[in-house]
């Protein structure tokens, strides 16, 4: 359904005066959603989880360039095929409820979201209705502002908004953090059903463990690159590919709770070679002259060069 | 020792108690947990002993003293936020030193790049900000750190970085701790002890508001 392949951006910034310089914050950033599957985007912050969200709905700054491919449905993702698809076939369920608008009820943001894909209003209505009964928002929460209802409930009203769009593609933007363990496993589960009824679900997270509940797949993305492609089955089995892989799970309260040192690489000082080299345990002379490229490995995708090890 | 007496807090008279009757004492180079439901008042309890509110009823001391009103808090504050903790328009080396002058030993512990010191919070990720935040309050006049979903917004890989070089930093100054949040295995991984304020507390009176 979705195939992005080495995936760029560039942000050109003004260094002083008219001077500009070009910062390269994504590089080489592969992914692939089919219907049905829900995939996980997995990595610290600034590891360019959220650009690439932005650059599938094509709502990135003026100052950005895309370099790279990307295809919805078989066809390119151009700026003007984005605008057509966003909110429609391509959805984003955001973060907060900060994303909601403040001074309209709930009831009807979403459905004005169903009339803006073309239903009309009395069958919109219905479609609200339905949509908060599957959700368990009881129907005096249509008449409610986003500030009266709880951090729960604000999230269910997020998926509905989703979920009357008919949209093919579900893009969530780290819709757990802070949320009370309950909560997470019910909005995670939603995002499941989306996938059951066809749909492709993307999963942007920095937890690994929400993202286990419920992903196919697992991309874990580091310093602006997929440095792994990974079941989610691996994990549990031990079967990764990626040291830097490896280190999250390790790290994990419930495992080791050991971490590699260091920092990601910043976007204005990259290695030339592998991105991880300076942190890596396996380092060697040949990771770096050049970027590893992405390559099969054990039924996984991997960019390192001793994955097979 | 940094304790709380029966503490009730309520924003006004006519409004609900947010917190009642909890006491809590936290010896120095103690690590304990705090965890309860969503609106329990974690957050609320954690100003109340921090100092950024005060109790309707009830008092808070460390060692006897009540906190100061007017000098360096011993007891501080760490939010799951950082963007909202520092000042946006000052440079990351000032808000450093408003706490104390960092020593450099211990920004790279936390790796603190030296190279952020230069630049403004809105220049650093999220991560990179919350380790300033939290190297600002490791310093000689502080006794007790409480940490509100101090690592929620992280990875796992740098939640157990900033983690290690808290643990060691307290141990080794006899720094008191007061991990809240919801991760049960992070709970279990740092703290000597756990306390669960949906136990500790009179369900009767919770079901009848």
């Amino acid at each position: 359904m979705l195939s992005v392949s080495n995936l760029s951006v560039t942000f050109s910034q003004y260094e002083q005066g008219l001077r500009r310089k070009q910062l390269t914050v994504i590089t080489d950033l592969d992914l692939e959603v089919k219907a049905g599957e829900v995939v996980a985007v997995v990595g610290a912050s600034g590891s360019g989880k959220s650009l690439l969200a932005h650059a599938i709905l094509g709502i990135l700054p003026e100052n950005a360039t895309v370099g790279g491919t990307m295809l919805f449905q078989g066809q390119p993702l151009t700026p003007g095929r984005c605008q057509q698809l966003r909110g429609k076939a391509i959805a984003l369920v955001p973060q907060s409820v900060g994303y909601l608008d403040p001074l309209m009820r709930v009831g009807q943001q979403v459905q004005r979201v169903a009339q803006l894909n073309g239903l009309p209003r009395s069958a919109a209505q219905t479609a609200v209705k339905r949509t908060f009964q599957r959700y368990d928002l009881p129907p005096q929460a249509a008449r409610c502002y986003p500030f009266q209802v709880s951090g729960g409930m604000a999230r269910r009203v997020l998926v509905s908004t989703a979920v009357v769009s008919q949209a093919e593609l579900v893009i969530a933007d780290e819709p757990t953090p802070g949320l009370h363990p309950d909560v997470v496993v019910e909005t995670l589960n939603h995002l499941r059903e989306l996938a059951q009824e066809g749909r492709g679900v993307i999963l942007i997270t920095h937890d690994i463990e929400a993202a286990l509940m419920v992903a196919d797949r697992v991309a874990v993305f580091y310093a602006g690159t997929t440095a792994e492609i990974a079941s989610a089955q691996d994990f549990a089995t031990g079967n990764l590919r990626h040291p830097y892989t490896q280190a999250l799970w390790r790290s994990l309260p419930q495992n080791d709770f050991i971490p590699v040192p260091g920092n990601q690489p910043s976007p204005e000082a990259l290695p030339v070679g592998c991105l991880f080299s300076d942190r890596c345990p396996w380092m060697t002379e040949a990771c770096l002259p050049e970027r590893p490229a992405l390559r099969a490995v054990r039924g996984g995708l991997v960019r390192c060069i001793h994955a097979d090890r | 020792m940094l304790t709380g007496e029966g503490l009730w807090f309520r924003y006004a008279p006519q409004l609900p108690w947010v917190v009642q009757a909890q006491s809590i004492a936290v010896e120095p180079g103690e690590v304990v947990g705090l965890m309860a439901p969503s609106g329990f008042g974690k957050t609320t309890l954690a100003k109340l002993l921090a100092g950024y509110l005060m109790p309707t009823r009830g008092r808070v001391s460390v060692d006897e003293q009540p906190l100061p009103a007017r000098r360096y808090c011993p007891v501080q504050l760490v939010f799951q936020n950082p963007e909202l903790a520092v000042n946006p328009r000052w440079r990351v080396d000032q808000i450093l030193r408003e706490g104390h002058p960092p020593q450099m030993h211990q920004l790279d512990a936390l790796g603190i790049h030296p190279g952020w010191l230069t630049r403004y919070p809105h220049e650093l990720s999220g991560g990179e900000l919350q380790r300033i935040a939290i190297a600002r309050t490791l310093n000689p006049q502080t006794r007790y750190l409480i940490a509100d979903e101090m690592t929620a917004m992280l990875d796992a890989n740098t939640q157990a970085l900033i983690w290690r070089a808290v643990l060691d930093y307290s141990r080794a100054h006899q720094i008191g701790v007061l991990v809240v949040s919801h991760d049960w295995p992070l709970m279990r991984r740092l703290c000597d002890r756990i306390l669960d304020l949906a136990t500790m507390q009179d369900h009767s009176t919770l079901v009848s508001q």
